[in-house]
C-alpha cells in the first residue's frame, strides 16, 4: 500500500464517529474520541459541512451526518422511476412529432432501451422495450457518451452498421464534443439506412445525465434535404427539458 | 386564419379538481389542477365541501385557458367528467349547499343499506346495483333525516345533485344530470332510463328535489363567458368513451389504487350473473344509450404503496419493477389482498389477505412478482365474468392510468389474459372522453369515426405463455383464493 492522505483518513473518522450513534457531537467530544486537537478538526469539518457530507445544527452548533451523505448509496435513478416520470412527456413528444419516441440509459457500454412509444400512425409496431442499441450509431448513445461521468471510450473496434456510421474514434470524439456543445445529437442513417434520429439528455437534480430522449423516423420526413428539420430538435429538446424539470422536483 | 378552437374537459375528481384542454387530434394543450379538502369527522366517514369544489372548478377553468395563451373565446366546448355518487344537497334559493357533500367512499350508510337487505333483488333488477354503501339513494336518505331536511326537499326547496348536477346548476342554472351519473344513484330505472316511483319510495327519497336526467351528450348551456357546457359522464364512463370503446365487448381498465374494468355492452342492459354491476356507459344526444358492464378491483396499486409504506421493501412505486425483474417468475408465491374483503366477482367481505406457497426459496423478488400478479388475476376474474355475462369475448383490452408505466405488469396482463393489451397515446382518457362527448354535441368533431382515427396506440403487449403454463398459475391462483375465505367471523 502506497502513501495515504492524513487529513482524508481524518474525515472518514469523523464521519465514523457520527455515524455511530443517533446523537449530535460537537467539537470538543470529536477531539476528545479521536485524540485530535480541536483546531484541527475545525478545518475538516469546515470542509465537510461544504461538501453537505455533515450537516451543523444551527441551535446547538453540534455536528451530525448530512443528507447528501445520506443519499450518496441510493443516489442511482431506478430506469423503471424515469419510465414512470417521463410517460407523459414522451407520448406528447411522439403525438407532437408523428413519430415514435424513446428513451434509453447507459448499460455496459450498450444503450439499453428503457421506455418506447409508437409512432402514432396504427402502423404494425413492435414495443422495443429490453432491447440494445450501440451506443457509437445512434443518437440516444451519443448523448449518453457524451455526457458519461466516467468517459469510457466507446469499445473499438467501432463496428460500421451503414456506410455512414462513424467508425473513426477521433471523428466520434468530435462529434461528442459537438453533442456536449449544441445539447443534442443526431443520428444520420448510421445505424439504420434511410432511418434518422435526434435526442438530448435528461439530467436529474445533481445535473447529471441519467438517460436521453429522442425520436426516430424516416430520413424524408424528419430530413427532406439531408438536413434536419429543426421543429423536430426542438420537440426533443423540449421533452427532454420538461423531464428534467420533473426530476428536479 | 381563424384563431384554433379548443375543447375543454373538468374533470372534478376524489381529491382534486382539473381543466384540461385538448386540441382537435385529442393532445394535451395545457392542465390546470387544484386539490381540495378531505374532511374526515369521523372513522368511516368521508365529506367535501360542495361550495370549495365549484370555487376550485372556476379557477382551474380560468388559469387552463390563460396557461395555454388563450381567449375564453376560443374554447368551443366544455366538457363534465366527475367522481361518481359524491351526493350533495343545496338550496334552490341561494344556489348554496344545506349540507357536507357525502363522498362515494364515505360508509356511514352501512346499517341503512343492510336494513334495505329484503329489497335487494329489486335494486338488482331495476337499478342494476347491488346494496352497498357507494350509491347516492342511500347517502341522501342519510343526509335528509340528519339534517331535517324532508319537508323542504318535498316543496323542492332543497336539491339534490351528483357533482356533475351540483356543477352544470353552478355554470348553467339548470338542474339537471345526466344519465351515466344517474344510473349510480339507486333510484333510475336502468332499463327506462327515468326516476322510478318504487325505488325512490323505497329509499325514501323526494321526487322533487331530484335533477332532469339528460343523456350524457348534450348542450345544456351556456357558461357566463358564452361557452356551451356539452357534456357530462361519470369519471369510468368518461374513461370508457375517451377509449373509443364504442363496439359491444371493447373494454377499457383503469389501473390506479384500484381498478375498473368497463365493457361497453350495446344498447341493451345486461344483468350480471356474476356480480358485475349494470350501469349506463353513455348516451350521445337522442341517440339510444349504450349500457356498460363494471367490476371493480378494490386493491391494486394501492399493494404497491402497501409494499412501500407498509413493508419497506421499496422507495418508490416504480421500482416494483426492478425488484420483480431480480427473478424470473413467482417462485410458487401467491398474493391475494383481500385487504377488506373480495370484490368482484366474490363479494365476500369475510376474506382477509393471504400470501400463499411461500417456502425457504421465496425471496423479497419473488413477492414483488405475486404482487404484479395479484393485479393480472384479479383484472382475470373480472374478465371472466364479463364475458360470461354479456355472451362477448374480450378481444383485447384497453389500459390507462398511472400503472401502465409498468411493462412488466402489462406483460403479465397480457399472459394471464390472453389477449392483446393497449396502452393508448394519450394517458388522460377521463378528461378526454368528457372533452369529446362535449366536441359531438357542438360539433367540433363531426361523428364518433373522427374520434377513432385519433386514437393511436402508444404501446402493445402481446400474450407470451403458452395455454398450459397459464391454466396452472390461475389454477394456483385461485387456490390462493380460497385459502382467503372464512377469516372473519362474523
Amino acid at each position: 500500500m502506497g502513501e495515504t492522505i492524513q487529513s482524508v483518513e481524518r474525515a472518514a473518522a469523523i464521519l465514523r464517529l457520527l455515524a455511530s450513534g443517533p446523537r449530535q457531537l460537537g467539537v470538543a467530544e470529536l477531539a476528545r474520541g479521536l485524540g485530535l486537537p480541536k483546531g484541527t478538526l475545525h478545518g475538516i469539518l469546515r470542509t465537510l459541512v461544504h461538501v453537505g457530507f455533515v450537516e451543523q445544527d444551527p441551535a446547538t452548533g453540534k455536528y451530525r451526518l448530512g443528507a447528501t451523505l445520506l443519499h450518496l448509496g441510493s443516489s442511482y435513478l431506478d430506469v423503471n422511476e424515469l419510465r414512470t416520470r417521463s410517460i407523459n412527456w414522451a407520448d406528447a413528444l411522439a403525438g407532437r412529432s408523428r413519430e415514435s419516441a424513446w428513451i434509453g440509459t447507459l448499460h455496459e457500454g450498450h444503450v439499453l432501451v428503457i421506455h418506447h412509444v409508437f409512432r402514432p400512425d396504427d402502423s404494425m409496431q413492435t414495443l422495443q422495450v429490453g432491447t440494445y442499441l450501440p451506443t457509437h450509431a445512434s443518437a440516444l448513445g451519443k448523448v449518453l457518451l457524451a455526457h458519461d461521468p466516467y468517459a469510457e471510450p466507446a469499445a473499438p473496434p467501432l463496428r460500421p452498421h451503414t456506410k455512414h456510421t462513424v467508425i473513426d474514434p477521433g471523428a466520434l470524439e468530435e462529434e461528442l464534443e459537438r453533442v456536449r456543445t449544441r445539447g443534442w445529437a443526431a443520428e444520420m442513417e448510421e445505424l439504420v439506412d434511410g432511418e434518422v434520429a435526434i435526442a438530448a439528455p435528461i439530467k436529474d437534480r445533481r445535473g447529471v445525465v441519467v438517460g436521453a430522449i429522442g425520436i426516430r423516423g424516416a430520413v424524408e420526413r424528419l430530413a427532406t434535404d439531408g438536413a434536419l428539420h429543426m421543429e423536430y430538435v426542438s420537440y426533443v429538446r423540449d421533452a427532454a427539458r420538461a423531464i428534467t424539470r420533473d426530476l428536479a422536483r | 386564419m381563424p384563431r384554433p378552437h379548443y375543447v375543454a374537459a373538468i374533470d372534478q375528481g376524489t381529491t382534486s379538481s382539473r381543466c384540461i384542454l385538448f386540441d382537435e387530434g385529442g393532445n394535451i394543450i395545457s392542465v390546470a389542477q387544484r386539490e381540495h379538502r378531505q374532511i374526515f369527522p369521523k372513522p368511516g366517514w368521508v365529506e367535501h365541501d360542495a361550495e370549495e369544489i365549484w370555487q376550485n372548478v372556476r379557477a382551474v377553468m380560468s388559469e387552463a385557458v390563460t396557461g395555454a395563451g388563450i381567449e375564453v373565446g376560443q374554447v368551443a366546448a366544455l366538457g363534465i367528467t366527475n367522481q361518481r355518487e359524491t351526493t350533495v344537497l343545496w338550496d334552490r334559493a341561494t344556489g348554496r349547499p344545506v349540507c357536507p357533500a357525502v363522498v362515494w367512499q364515505d360508509t356511514r350508510t352501512d346499517a341503512l343499506t343492510k336494513a334495505l337487505g329484503e329489497h335487494e333483488s329489486l335494486f338488482r333488477e331495476k337499478a342494476g346495483l347491488p346494496l352497498t354503501t357507494y350509491f347516492s339513494g342511500p347517502k341522501i336518505r342519510w343526509l335528509l333525516d340528519a339534517y331535517g331536511l324532508r319537508e323542504r326537499a318535498e316543496r323542492g326547496e332543497v336539491l339534490f345533485g351528483t357533482m356533475d348536477s351540483w356543477l352544470l346548476w353552478n355554470l348553467t342554472g339548470r338542474h339537471v344530470t345526466d344519465v351515466t351519473n344517474a344510473s349510480r344513484t339507486m333510484l333510475m330505472n336502468i332499463h327506462t332510463l327515468a326516476w322510478d316511483d318504487e325505488l325512490l319510495d323505497v329509499l325514501g327519497v323526494p321526487r322533487a328535489m331530484l335533477p332532469e336526467i339528460r343523456p350524457s351528450a348534450e348542450v345544456y348551456g351556456h357558461t357566463a363567458e358564452g361557452v356551451p357546457v356539452a357534456s357530462a359522464l361519470g369519471d369510468q364512463q368518461a374513461a370508457l368513451f375517451g377509449q373509443t370503446c364504442f363496439e359491444p365487448g371493447e373494454t377499457k381498465s383503469t389501473y390506479g389504487s384500484g381498478s375498473f374494468l368497463v365493457m361497453n355492452t350495446g344498447h341493451e342492459p345486461v344483468a350480471s350473473k356474476h356480480g358485475l354491476l349494470t350501469t349506463v356507459g353513455y348516451q350521445i344526444g337522442d341517440g339510444p344509450a349504450t349500457y356498460a358492464l363494471e367490476g371493480a378491483i378494490a386493491v391494486a396499486g394501492s399493494l404497491v404503496q402497501w409494499l412501500r409504506d407498509n413493508m419497506g421493501l421499496i422507495s418508490s412505486a416504480a421500482e416494483i419493477e426492478t425488484l420483480a425483474k431480480t427473478v424470473d417468475d413467482n417462485g410458487g408465491c401467491y398474493f391475494v389482498p383481500a385487504f377488506s374483503g373480495l370484490f368482484a366477482p366474490h363479494w365476500r367481505s369475510d376474506a382477509r389477505g393471504v400470501i400463499a406457497g411461500l417456502t425457504g426459496f421465496v425471496t423479497k423478488g419473488h413477492v414483488a412478482r405475486a404482487v404484479l400478479e395479484a393485479t393480472a388475476w384479479q383484472t382475470r376474474e373480472v374478465v371472466d365474468a364479463m364475458n360470461a355475462d354479456s355472451g362477448l369475448d374480450l378481444t383485447n383490452l384497453r389500459a390507462d392510468g398511472g400503472m401502465t408505466a409498468n411493462n412488466l405488469l402489462m406483460q403479465t396482463l397480457s399472459d394471464v389474459l390472453a389477449v392483446p393489451v393497449i396502452r393508448p397515446m394519450v394517458s388522460e382518457t377521463t378528461a378526454l372522453g368528457a372533452a369529446y362527448a362535449a366536441g359531438l354535441s357542438t360539433g367540433y368533431w363531426p361523428d364518433l369515426d373522427s374520434l377513432r382515427a385519433n386514437w393511436h396506440k402508444a404501446a402493445e403487449w402481446q400474450p407470451a405463455i403458452d395455454e398450459a403454463a397459464r391454466e396452472h398459475e390461475y389454477r394456483n391462483w385461485k387456490k390462493a383464493v380460497a385459502r382467503t375465505l372464512d377469516w372473519v367471523e362474523q
